[in-house]
């Protein structure tokens, strides 16, 4: 049995469909997943590809309980967004996005620092493609400030690989660890390789590019997107800062701020992109925690997160493609024409609020149990809050605001049946995850003691979500929910997009005042300069008047009589 | 519900809605109940409190709600307010 290495499978599909078209593009592409998970189940345990470049030595695949369960997930993702965009024939973005999801298997396999950062980078270069296929004004604008954070966050990477590298004398991608900033050139490289992987998983402030790029990408590309960057960048701090204390408070904080702006945000993938960050949110806190329920609380929930958020990226992307419109203030009703993709949407909503049943409630509630158990008791109230708020934005504003709520008279039909089938397999591994958790379990890096389906537990849980609802219910019979409005809301990105550019147009402008000042003023000087050279200089000057030679000789009779008179004195 | 309406649909009249509303509040009020019957084991010494998650789940909504509502006085803007250069 041949084996490759995970990327390679992506990267020579994505090239047999660059000269492909048709049914035959079609095949090759959902073959790729197919034909990579295949690969990855051969590939032996201590599989170890190593190229050596100068005196390093570049680790490609390295194969451990945590990489393989990101690589089985991946290409799980591959296959139902290959699935969902087999109607679109656009080769730029089919091609893009086989790469991109080849380059995220490389970054979970990469064994080393410089290999972690090529994929790194092609992550980012690939996938601006996806944002760009949409074709907008506004999706160019959105692509551009998204590639050049993705780019700096690379760029950052690779600054802490080398200073790592000259600390340690090792490139290996490990435990890094967070080291006291004050603790020299150790202590920068692991704060450098900690912001570099927080911008891509989107830590607070730094979060914007998936709020302002997921939404304006195609509707086949945000399905893609939202499965891979920030799983790589939650799968390399699971490797690099287990345990970090810091990033417990970063999660929860991830895990609250997105929910006020998912509820008063219109754009309906929007709210979802914003609810992304909120359960990366739960996944940071538990790599935080790091105990061994935490960190497979973090890395289920991660695997749990792609497949839901990706079904619910799908519900909205059919929404769109037979719409034309992702507006809340413009949809409603559609559960009449579009039943099936409702029903889905309602699969996937009930999993991202972790309903029994679903595949939230196995995974996102070890993470809070950790959070008690390790005595961190005001985050499990955050973490909490965070919950009940999910539910509230993305499991019943999203279904509600787009199928339900008023009727928006539009009539579409439903979704293409390669799109129903992608939604179909997405909602029943939500269900089958959810029902039985035991397979996804065995997949994981530690043992697993946890027994999710208590009464106590699903009580609770039934009793918080049926709650929420209540309050969804009354909030809106008593007008006090904030409708759907044709408005965006500024966030963290204002300081780049308007601040910055304002800056710059006010230094400019500044700048531009004070040069003509200058001019003037300088113009000024020397005009009066050249004014004076000339009055005495000039042809009319002074020094150039003619006189009459008699006035000479009078003059000249003046100075020899003061001469004679000064004699005399003598 | 609404005067495109071709054909209601069975979430338009104002009877369904307050039936599925009824529902809730019949699950609400079961869930509740249902408390006395199950044996808890607490972590927490809030989560002893009869019918936290209940009252937790509530606040916190109208919470997130109210506070969202606050928050879009300060950052709301026009949908072309990035684009006026």
């Amino acid at each position: 049995m041949i084996t490759e290495a995970p990327f390679v499978v992506f990267f020579v599909a994505a090239a047999l469909a660059a000269v492909t078209r048709g049914h035959l593009r079609g095949a090759i592409m959902v073959a790729a997943p197919v034909i990579g998970a295949f690969n990855l189940y051969n590939l032996p345990a201590d599989t170890n590809v190593q190229i050596p470049l100068m005196d390093l030595t570049l680790e490609l695949t390295r194969i451990d309980k945590l990489s393989l369960l990101f690589g089985y997930l991946f290409h799980l993702a591959a296959f139902l967004g290959i699935i969902f965009a087999l109607h679109v024939r656009d080769t730029t973005e089919q091609v893009a996005g086989l790469l991109y999801a080849g380059s995220a298997l490389g970054a979970v396999f990469a064994g080393d620092l410089i290999t972690l950062f090529v994929f790194w980078e092609l992550l980012a270069v690939t996938s601006v493609f996806l944002i760009l296929a949409r074709g907008t004004e506004r999706a160019y604008r959105a692509s551009m400030r998204y590639m050049v954070i993705q780019v700096l966050s690379g760029v950052i990477l690779m600054a802490g690989a080398i200073i790592h590298y000259h600390v340690t004398g090792s490139i290996a991608f490990e435990y890094v660890g967070l080291q006291p900033l004050d603790s020299g050139l150790a202590g920068l490289a692991s704060w450098l390789l900690l912001l570099a992987m927080g911008i891509k998983s989107c830590f607070p402030l730094l979060h914007n590019w998936l709020t302002d790029a997921y939404p304006e990408a195609s509707p086949t590309g945000t399905v893609f997107l939202s499965a891979f960057t920030t799983k790589v960048a939650v799968y390399s701090l699971a490797r690099a800062f287990p345990g970090t204390e810091l990033l417990i408070y970063v999660g929860a904080t991830m895990a609250m701020f997105p929910i006020f702006f998912a509820v008063i945000e219109n754009d309906l993938r929007r709210v979802l992109a914003y609810s992304l960050i909120n359960q990366v949110g739960f996944m940071v806190c538990g790599i935080g925690i790091g105990t061994a329920m935490a960190l497979n609380g973090a890395i289920s929930h991660a695997f749990n997160d792609v497949v839901f958020k990706g079904l619910l990226f799908m519900t909205m992307g059919a929404v769109l493609y037979r719409t034309g419109k992702m507006n809340g203030s413009d949809l409603g009703g559609l559960y009449k024409t579009m039943p099936k993709t409702t029903v889905f949407c309602i699969v996937g909503a009930a999993s991202i609020s972790a309903f029994p049943l679903f595949s939230g409630f196995v995974s996102k509630s070890m993470v809070m149990t950790a959070a008690l158990e390790e005595n961190y008791p005001t985050v499990w109230l955050a973490l909490l809050f965070a919950s009940a708020g999910v539910f509230h934005h993305a499991g019943i504003k999203i279904p509600y605001f787009a199928f339900f709520a008023h009727d928006s008279g539009l009539r579409p039909k439903e979704a293409p049946p390669n799109m129903l089938l992608a939604m179909g397999l997405a909602a029943a591994i939500c269900i089958f995850n959810g029902a039985y958790p035991w397979v996804l379990y065995s997949m994981m890096p530690f043992p697993v003691e946890y027994e999710p389906y208590t009464a106590a537990h699903v009580l609770t849980q039934v009793q918080l979500l049926f709650f929420s609802a209540l309050a969804f219910a009354w909030l809106q019979l008593t007008g006090r929910y904030p409708p759907e409005l044709p408005s965006i809301n500024i966030d963290a990105e204002w300081l780049y997009r308007k601040l910055l550019p304002g800056l710059g147009r006010w230094t400019a402008a500044w700048g531009a005042l004070l040069r003509d000042g200058a001019l003037r003023l300088g113009r000024a000087a020397s005009g009066e300069v050249y004014k004076l050279i000339t009055r005495h200089g000039g042809p009319e000057g002074t020094l150039a008047r003619t006189r009459p030679s008699g006035y000479m000789a009078l003059w000249m009779t003046v100075l020899l009589s003061v001469f004679l008179v000064l004699s005399f004195l003598e | 519900m609404s005067e495109h309406s071709d054909h209601p649909g069975r979430f338009d009249s104002p009877e369904s809605r307050k039936r599925v509303r009824q529902v809730l509040y019949a699950l609400c009020t079961v869930s509740v109940i249902a408390e006395i019957f199950v044996k808890r084991y607490v972590d927490h010494p809030w989560e002893a409190l009869p019918g936290f998650y209940a009252i937790y789940g509530f606040i916190a909504c109208v919470a997130l709600v109210l506070l969202a509502t606050e928050l879009r006085k300060v950052v709301m803007r026009g949908e072309d307010y990035y684009d006026d250069h």
